[in-house]
């Protein structure tokens, strides 16, 4: 079987590659593009490690296909810092202590971004829903909420 | 002589003592002791067992001191997650 | 090595403070490589083919149609390993089924091939004809006279005859006379408890990467909480020499007990062996459900006697543990902890361990105790709560305390169960007022912890910074805490420190990251490793100054004469000393092995606020605080982190997961969307309270904090839900539809 090409944006990157039919924009980003800080927990769309936007909207790349790249704007979590200045969430999420291993942090902190773009002062209920499709299994939630909620009042002061 | 505590299963190799008196000076003599007076305890003693001495838990160390007056109690091996 | 001060703690300069962790910049990059971001050249994609069977005979496996595909480069049955060691037997048998298959996801076969669709593909190719036997999974069933059979021959001694050859093994503890006890109660509780098998439930599947030479030598990297562990039950599996095998740690995805053995690493080693191809290997969620360790399930019979004005008079539990298809369930351990937060004079445990067709428990937080202490602190709440006594006071009245012989033995030294509760007690949370369908209950809960083998090494850079290399994977922060350390002993800022967690090479036998050992044994190992590199930087200061080494001190980072009589000298800086290392005797370094052992136990009371809709059932935790004695906090945070992840596990545990099996033993939710862990909107807040009283066998005090925040949770669920209900759970979890039925029943 051929594979499809496709041409798309990765974190502002023009980037071109080739893909099975079946195969996730997930496998694509780990496995072709060496983009493993999207993770993969499930596989099902039911623990948010892989979650990435595409076009600005929040999405599992375990749900998605590669070929469906085509033309869109990719966001991972290789795009979130800027060259050494880190996104105000990534920084909460350090000082907080709001991981332990880390594992689900880069769909946390992609789904974070999502809701502070969507909502800039979100309520700690609001906060919770939001983020109720990323599993995170050291924590508890406490100083990821926490986090978020801290990044979010720094983006607010700050703009 | 110390005083050894040993738990509830054990004590049919014990002939239902729960209280044992060993010659030992360490731990690994403690083992051996029991193991050498109680040869019904031997499959416990090879599968593993953690020792109280006086408060602290010790599992491996052979040379850890047991005074005579030591509170010295037999556990089942810990295990941790 | 005890406590440096037995009258007063010292003055912490970094220890206590809560600086960021060496490792939080590649975490919130994505730069951080786990088990399955690892990857090597010309490597092939190995994949395992599951029995679909709960219990069935191997009767054959045909693999020449898989090995004819183009692509596939090995294939690896049972067949290819060695009769194995006594020690690694089950383990090797678990990785890999001999001649039955025990459970619905035991691996029957691998393959390695060129692309994982090629594996996939080829994995349908394996011919195994299997003859299906029944199962049992039920752990009251597998006892019985009678129930289909695991095993023969595993039962030990401890067994009386005329039980299933399930049952493996008797525990019995405690003291005094049980009847006479309970003569003396004003009212007995008699209950049985079940709780179902929970998952640990790591985001994070097994992963590993295996190469292999035709010398004997060979690489592993995998996601695992004891890669000298990995590696010594790979060699022996394998029949390789531990010191050809390097076994190098990834970031580890969460683990919480369930990465204390193998599963993947012998097959992605025995596959590479076959190709001669670097092989990775990374499990699916489902795999992760069906055929890794999720915790005993557990059947427990409770009685417990009590006089009106709350005095325990008596305590028995007897419990029953399936861990799955080989013996080692936790359920020693749960007979041990049950009631070990009280003070009875009469008390005893039974436990027995049994084997069921399902996928062997691995250790998860604790293991073993939630349960007892489920059962056990429902029975006293019903006590109290009956008597109309306040909870907390029944526990204080019951508490044990220094001088305490604790139900499994020893006479407690100093512990911290009191201060929990008399803390939990003045807490505002206790006296909050509480709406209609709202119910507060408390718990609380114990544990062990434990040392083990540990190494490390500290070097002394030339420019005066500090590398840190110790052998425990790092699953929530401790690499932060061994620089802590290492800093306040060095008296150097926190930031000149840098903590690794080295392969298996680089240092010699270090026990796995489990028993909430690692802040305490490796924490204990890093003081004596910078205080050895402390002497040598006075030596090397002496020199200087031609005096004698013992006239040197160590002080705020820097050597200085210790006395007039020294001599006057302005003192040396450790990057001084550094800076001249090579003229004053070469490289300096500190390290330590040891065994250190007597950790300290530790105690939690956990205090939750539920509301129950008695519309469906449903259960909202609206507050929860845990007041846990951490003996000394290193990094606060990252004991509050732990504080808060185990109770919400517990939570999980409580309310809403469970292992369901369907009538043909095979497991019917293995995904999260249908195993359900708890989300951000299940939860508040979970507050913390630490407490430090100092555990005498660490220089700063220093008791594990992992594992006992997931023991009282379970209890303090139900507690709340019995409160806010009038209804008493006794089965867990306490999902809506079970609750709903009971409201009903009411």
């Amino acid at each position: 079987m051929s594979k499809i090409h496709v041409t798309t944006t990765i974190n502002g990157d023009p980037t071109e590659f080739l893909c099975e039919a079946d195969e996730t924009l997930l496998d694509v980003l780990r496995d072709r593009l060496g983009l493993t800080g999207s993770k993969e927990g499930c596989g099902t769309g039911d623990c948010g490690a892989c979650s990435v936007t595409v076009g600005g909207r929040l999405v599992c790349s375990c749900l998605m296909l590669g070929a469906e790249a085509e033309g869109q704007e990719i966001g991972t979590i290789e795009g979130m810092a800027e060259g050494e200045s880190l996104h105000p969430l990534q920084k909460k999420f350090i000082e907080h202590a709001a991981l332990q291993c880390g594992i689900c942090t880069p769909g946390l902190l992609v789904a974070a971004k999502s809701l502070l773009e969507h909502n800039p002062d979100p309520t700690e209920e609001e906060t919770r829903y939001w983020l109720a499709g990323n599993l995170c299994r050291c924590t508890g939630y406490d100083k990821i909420i926490r986090a978020v909620m801290d990044a979010g009042k720094d983006m607010r002061e700050a703009s | 002589m110390v005083q050894v505590r040993i738990w509830g299963s054990l004590a049919a190799a014990t002939e239902d003592q729960t209280e044992v008196e060993i010659e030992a000076s360490t731990l690994r003599e403690l083992l051996d002791g029991l193991a050498a007076r109680y040869p019904a305890m031997r499959p416990q003693l090879e599968r593993g067992v953690s020792v109280s001495i006086d408060g602290r838990i010790y599992t491996e160390n052979w040379f850890t001191p047991i005074h005579k007056d030591s509170e010295v109690v037999l556990l089942a091996r810990l295990k941790g997650g | 090595m005890a406590l440096d001060s037995k009258s007063e703690l010292r003055e912490f300069k970094i220890v206590g403070t809560r600086p960021l962790r060496p490792d939080g910049i590649d975490k919130v990059t994505g730069k951080a490589r786990f088990g399955a971001d690892i990857t090597a050249p010309g490597m092939l994609v190995g994949l395992v083919l599951r029995s679909p069977h709960a219990h069935a005979r191997i009767v054959s496996i045909d693999t020449s149609r898989a090995e004819a595909v183009p692509g596939v480069h090995a294939v690896v049955t049972r067949a290819d390993f060695a009769e194995p060691g006594e020690d690694v037997a089950d383990i090797l048998d678990n990785c890999m089924a001999g001649a039955k298959a025990l459970y619905d996801g035991h691996a029957v076969a691998a393959i390695a091939a060129s692309s994982g669709k090629i594996a996939r593909d080829a994995l349908k190719l394996i011919d195994v004809v299997y003859e299906v036997l029944p199962h049992v999974t039920d752990v009251d069933a597998a006892m019985k006279p009678g129930a289909p059979v695991l095993h023969e021959g595993r039962t030990d001694e401890t067994v009386p005859e005329g039980l299933s050859p399930n049952v493996i093994s008797r525990h019995e503890f405690g003291h005094g006379d049980i009847e006479a006890g309970l003569a003396q109660a004003d009212r007995i509780v008699e209950r049985t408890f079940q709780t179902e098998a929970t998952h640990q439930g790591y985001i994070e599947p097994h992963a590993c990467l295996a190469q292999m030479g035709p010398d004997g030598q060979a690489d592993l990297w995998c996601c695992t909480q004891g890669h000298y562990m990995a590696r010594n039950v790979c060699a022996e599996i394998l029949g390789l020499e531990q010191g050809q095998l390097r076994v190098t740690a990834s970031e580890i995805g969460g683990g919480f007990g369930g990465k204390t053995t193998v599963f993947l690493e012998p097959v992605a080693l025995m596959l590479a062996r076959k190709s001669g191809r670097p092989v990775k290997m990374v499990m699916t969620r489902s795999e992760v459900l069906r055929a890794t360790g999720p915790t005993a399930s557990s059947s427990i019979d409770v009685k417990i006697g009590m006089t009106k004005d709350g005095r325990i008079t008596a305590g028995f539990a007897e419990l029953r543990y399936q861990g799955g298809a080989y013996p080692g369930s936790p359920v020693d351990m749960g007979s041990m902890s049950a009631f070990a937060p009280y003070d009875l004079e009469h008390v005893k445990t039974i436990g027995w361990d049994v084997v069921t067709n399902r996928p062997k428990q691995a250790a998860y937080r604790a293991p073993g105790a939630p349960m007892a202490a489920f059962a056990v602190e429902s029975a006293i709440d019903e006590l109290a709560r009956g008597f109309g006594l306040d909870p907390l006071e029944v526990r204080l009245k019951n508490a044990a305390r220094e001088g305490t012989r604790a139900s499994y033995g020893p006479t407690y030294p100093a512990i911290g169960l009191e201060a929990t509760l008399r803390t939990a007690k003045d807490h505002p949370h206790w006296s909050a007022p509480l709406g209609e369908n709202q119910g507060r209950g408390v718990a609380c809960g114990f544990w062990f912890n434990f040392g083990g083998d540990t190494c490390v090494t500290l070097n002394i850079t030339p420019d005066g910074t500090v590398t840190v290399s110790e052998g425990n994977p790092d699953i929530g922060g401790s690499r932060a805490s061994m620089s802590m350390m290492a800093a306040e002993e060095l008296g150097i800022p926190y930031e000149k420190v840098r903590t690794i967690v080295a392969d298996t090479g680089s240092l010699g036998q270090n026990e796995v990251t489990d028993g909430s050992r690692v802040t305490f044994a490796v924490g204990l190992a890093t003081i004596e490793a910078a205080r050895a590199a402390i002497r040598e930087m006075c030596k090397r200061a002496a020199m200087v100054w031609g005096i004698e080494p013992e006239a040197v001190e160590w002080v705020d980072g820097a050597a200085q004469p210790a006395g007039p009589n020294a001599g006057e000298h302005p003192p040396m800086t450790l990057a001084e000393i550094a800076a001249i290392a090579s003229n004053t005797g070469g490289p300096i370094a500190g390290h330590h092995e040891a065994n250190p052992e007597g950790a300290g136990v530790s105690f939690a009371t956990h205090m939750v606020d539920t509301e129950v809709d008695p519309d469906t059932g449903a259960v909202k935790i609206l507050r929860y605080t845990v007041f846990q004695d951490a003996g000394k906090a290193i990094h606060p945070a990252y004991v509050e982190g732990q504080f808060q992840g185990g109770a919400v596990q517990g939570i999980g545990w409580a309310l809403n997961e469970e292992y369901i099996y369907g009538e043909d033993g095979v497991l019917q939710n293995a995904g999260f969307l249908d195993y359900r862990v708890p989300v951000a909107s299940d939860l508040p807040m979970i507050d913390t309270v630490i407490l430090e009283i100092p555990n005498p066998g660490h220089p700063y005090g220093v008791r594990g904090v992992g594992e006992t925040s997931i023991v009282p949770p379970l209890a303090a669920v139900a507690n709340a839900v019995s409160a806010a209900s009038g209804v008493r759970m006794t089965s867990l979890p306490i999902s809506p539809p079970k609750l709903l039925a009971a409201l009903h029943e009411r």
